[in-house]
């Protein structure tokens, strides 16, 4: 009974730190002379005021929803993906350049070859960090922030040199874009919404991720490395090819996220010169969203519409209330902080329960085994 | 223009460029050797480039701006200080909380109150009299502006700070082995709180150097992630100041060079030349982290058990 107490307890500690996050928001807004009152309301009406409203409200849960199970899986090997950014990137312009290339095959062979380009193209992006990290010692924080920000230089040559639109090519102003992709190569769309297959895929996945991480060895070789890796070590498992093969598929779904962004949303790649010009942070707010569903592939999925749902009713609150968007990002900020903060209570109450047995499956408190790769290098 | 110009030239806009990074890297270097990751470093940066621009274009006043910045930097610097000496909370991600936050609420402050993007007129260049008379030499390094000079100042006093004073030793004892320190007496959370707080301060401080005496102006996100470079700067140069120094001018001089490769129109793409210093970062990393050890307790948080 107690022990179920404890798990409401440890999964209601993300809602409490949003509400108190939202308190400060709150707080600010009165200071900035706005009636928080009108404000979230039309942040509300913004997200779930409409059909279209919450169809829009899906299709922003929806790269979110991705990068956060990227993200699930790389936690749980208490590996830490910073890098969603440069994925989604590298994972858009290989799922692009099929499009464009292939434009005499069938439209559903296209889309298919473009996800899984996508797929590769972030597992490629979100292996090398977890190769240095397993082999080289090379911390992965700082691994992939570098390659966010070669990511983006990639993205801006490929759109300015070779990818770009013929079209644009002749014309002085160059927009550094590609082309369209055919009208056959664009996944399906709940019409007249924008809402598109893409959220469907994301929700399978979640199962898929799900399955994976709970139900299969390699799942549970991931979580034990996570865990503790030297008892990983001691009981035979290769810790680290799983560490690569954690941020291979962490980035691997990063890398889908983009594909999807462009066969669902833009159906084609701009760049205003920024990594969020193309992602809009989901790289970022991903993360956000995963620790807000616990790190959990399930708990990720209502996660994701609740800050989708955020971002898009910041816009209507911009409209109404005249207060820019970039709360929500502030927001956001505060939210990450406090579910990490908050974690010491779940800590504390995981230390009172250590003599019981450790079946759940808590994750591994971030903090306690993120520096293994020091005694993983000298053993 | 000559080859001699543009050479000067590169080498004068590199030692400009590195002053941000030397601010941001430098702090950061005291919170890691005390074991404190801290990973909010852009978003403090952006939190105090906006408010010393704010302050010095509403008051006219450069010196109430860059005291804005360092007074918005403490407060980050305690808030992170709290939240991963008190809560211990995991710090690179609680870090980029911090930066989310700092991202957002400078650019909902530069919406709200300035609307548009506006300039003001940054610390004066300072001509050093006699060193600053040197042909090339006295261009290149000694007619900058005062926040130019106080970076590459404040390299050797964090080097004697960190290595001669007992300030120094017990910050370095708190990150290599905190249950050793605090057995001896040293307060983990002061030194770990004062490391955090002065990180915070040199992070705005570094922000403002943009606004307020490099760039003069402030627009959204105008940090555009060199408060990350920063982070990994401390590692390059593997927790001493003057590592960090070589690392900062390599980056500034490869983005100064990229600068001048696009005014002198020359045909390299110029992303390849922005790349450059972050796949370097990476390659520098890998050779140096299999010699160079961190400090121990680095992102650890420390309980005293009571």
């Amino acid at each position: 009974m107690r022990s179920r107490l404890d798990s409401l307890l440890d999964a209601l500690l993300p809602v409490f730190a949003t509400f108190a996050a939202l308190g400060v928001g709150a707080i600010m807004l009165f200071i900035l002379r706005v009636s928080p009152v009108e404000a979230y309301g039309a942040l509300w009406e913004g997200a779930f005021g409409s059909t279209n409203a919450m169809a829009e409200t899906l299709v922003k849960a929806t790269p979110l929803l991705l990068v956060g199970l990227g993200i699930c899986i790389a936690f749980r090997a208490s590996v830490i993906n910073i890098g969603g950014e440069g994925q989604m990137i590298i994972g858009g312009i290989l799922a692009t350049q099929i499009g464009l290339t292939f434009t005499d095959w069938p439209g559903w062979l296209v889309i298919f070859a473009a996800m899984v380009a996508g797929f590769l193209g972030g597992a490629l992006w979100g292996g090398i960090p977890g190769f240095l990290k397993a082999y080289f010692r090379v911390n992965e924080i700082l691994s992939t922030v570098m390659m966010n920000a070669i990511a983006v230089q990639v993205m801006n040559y490929m759109l300015r040199g070779p990818m770009i639109d013929p079209a644009q090519a002749e014309k002085a102003s160059k927009i550094p874009q590609t082309a369209r992709l055919l009208e056959a190569f664009r996944l399906p769309r709940w019409a007249p919404t924008r809402l598109h297959a893409g959220f469907l895929i994301a929700v399978v996945l979640a199962i898929l991720v799900y399955i994976l991480l709970w139900r299969t060895t390699l799942g549970y070789r991931i979580r034990a490395v996570g865990q503790n890796p030297h008892a990983a070590r001691y009981g035979g498992i290769r810790v680290r090819r799983h560490i690569v093969t954690a941020l291979l598929l962490s980035g691997a779904f990063a890398g889908l996220a983009g594909a999807i962004q462009v066969y669902g949303v833009n159906y084609r790649m701009i760049t205003d010169g920024s990594a969020s010009g193309f992602t809009g942070s989901a790289g970022f707010n991903g993360i956000v969203a995963a620790l807000f569903g616990q790190l959990h592939p399930i708990g990720t999925i209502p996660a994701s519409i609740f800050f989708g749902a955020l971002l898009v009713g910041a816009n209507k609150m911009q409209r109404v209330v005249q207060i820019p968007s970039a709360l929500i990002t502030a927001l956001n900020g505060l939210v990450v902080i406090f579910v990490v903060s908050s974690e010491i209570w779940r800590r504390r109450r995981q230390r009172q329960r250590l003599s019981r047995d450790e079946t759940d499956d808590a994750p591994p408190s971030i903090a306690e085994n993120i520096n293994t790769s020091k005694e993983e290098g000298s053993a | 223009m000559t080859p001699e110009l543009v050479i000067i030239g590169i080498l004068t806009s590199g030692i400009r460029l590195a002053t941000p990074y030397l601010y941001a890297a430098i702090g950061e270097t005291f919170g890691q050797r005390s074991g404190v990751l801290n990973l909010g470093v852009d978003g403090q940066m952006l939190l105090g480039a906006f408010a010393g621009f704010y302050v010095a274009f509403t008051t006219g006043s450069l010196e109430l701006g860059l005291l804005a910045a360092i007074l918005v930097g403490a407060v980050m610097g305690l808030a992170m200080a709290f939240v991963t000496v008190n809560l211990q909370a995991e710090q690179g991600i609680s870090g980029i909380g911090f930066y989310l936050f700092g991202l957002g609420m400078s650019e909902l402050l530069f919406k709200m109150l300035l609307g548009t993007v506006e300039t003001v007129k940054g610390f004066p260049s300072l001509h050093i009299p006699f060193l600053g008379d040197i042909p090339v030499l006295g261009e290149i390094f000694f007619q900058h502006n005062v926040m130019v000079y106080g970076a590459f100042l404040l390299v050797p006093v964090a080097w004697f700070v960190l290595n001669k004073t007992t300030l120094g030793l017990k910050i370095h004892s708190v990150g290599e082995n905190p249950e050793a320190a605090d057995s001896l007496g040293v307060s983990v959370a002061r030194i770990r709180y004062f490391t955090i707080i002065l990180g915070g301060i040199l992070s705005g401080v570094a922000g403002a150097s943009l606004s307020i005496a490099l760039l003069n102006v402030f627009q959204q996100n105008m940090t555009s992630g060199l408060g990350f470079i920063a982070v990994a700067l401390v590692y390059f140069g593997a927790w001493r100041p003057w590592g960090v120094l070589a690392g900062a001018l390599l980056f500034s001089m490869v983005n100064s060079l990229q600068l001048w490769m696009q005014v002198l129109n020359i045909p390299i793409p110029t992303e390849i030349a922005i790349m450059l210093p972050y796949i370097l970062t990476i390659v520098v990393l890998v050779i140096t982290v299999s010699r160079v050890r961190s400090p121990s307790a680095l992102t650890k948080p420390f309980d005293r058990g009571e």
